[in-house]
């Protein structure tokens, strides 16, 4: 477990009332626990300013719409955690 | 204000993109047929639509700042609190800004305030969302150039 990861889980557990516990690297963000797009807004908002990035929703949703990519990619939690370690290093470069 | 066609804004005083502010300002009509509900007998503003008037004073700068190329839909609002009545004939200014700028989302805060005392605040979060239709778009701007929101010299 990455401290990004640990880092979104809290942000999960706390935005959406999910049990911390019942947060893992392989859960999937909207097929396990149920986090419907309204409330994705409010953990996009808490990743961008915990991490000072902009997640780019809007293009993975394109993406994924587009059959370019699956869900699987960006919401399952470990998967997600790389795409932000991603954003900031490329903030950083 | 005309309450009944959600005309919530008489005038955006200021708008600044670079600043990320707004100011807009509005008076309570004397007589609408909302307070022949709200309530009978004793003519209150409604709570709700102090927040549609946070939300359209916000909104107009959310739209500002993609230079008029989308369009801002109410998607949360937390913390909202209406501190003291508001009567028919009060004169109104909204004060907002943008607190974040998101991947198709806008998170923005605004302030209701009578005499310089603050009546009303929340935090609201925006969808920003591609113009439904043409038509749609050209009403807004229409009713943007009536508020006085400089939509030519701040479109892209």
């Amino acid at each position: 477990m990455t401290a990004t990861f640990d880092k979104v889980a809290d942000i999960i557990a706390e935005t959406c009332d999910i049990p911390r516990e019942n947060i893992k690297p392989e859960s999937h963000a909207i097929n396990d626990l149920e986090i419907d797009s309204l409330d994705f807004l409010d953990i996009a908002f808490a990743i961008d300013k915990t991490f000072g990035i902009k997640v780019p929703l809007e293009q993975w949703t394109q993406e994924v719409n587009d059959g370019k990519a699956t869900t699987d990619q960006y919401f399952v939690l470990n998967n997600l955690s790389e795409q932000i370690d991603k954003l900031i290093a490329a903030k950083g470069a | 204000m005309r309450l009944e066609y959600f005309q919530m804004l008489d005038r955006v005083v200021a708008l600044d993109v670079a600043k990320s502010s707004v100011r807009c300002i509005c008076t309570v009509p004397q007589s609408s047929t909302i307070f022949e509900g709200h309530f009978p007998n004793y003519p209150l503003m409604p709570g709700a639509l102090l927040l549609e008037c946070m939300a359209q004073t916000t909104g107009w700068l959310v739209m500002a700042r993609t230079g008029f190329s989308a369009m801002p839909f109410l998607a949360a609002v937390k913390e909202a609190k209406f501190r003291t009545a508001i009567f028919p004939g009060d004169p109104l200014e909204f004060e907002g800004h943008v607190l974040h700028e998101g991947s198709g989302y806008t998170v923005g805060e605004c302030k209701g305030l009578r005499q310089k005392r603050v009546i009303c605040s929340a935090q609201i979060t925006y969808r920003v969302l591609p113009f439904p239709n043409p038509e749609f778009r050209k009403a807004l701007f229409e009713l943007a150039e009536r508020l006085d929101v400089p939509v030519a010299e701040l479109s892209k």
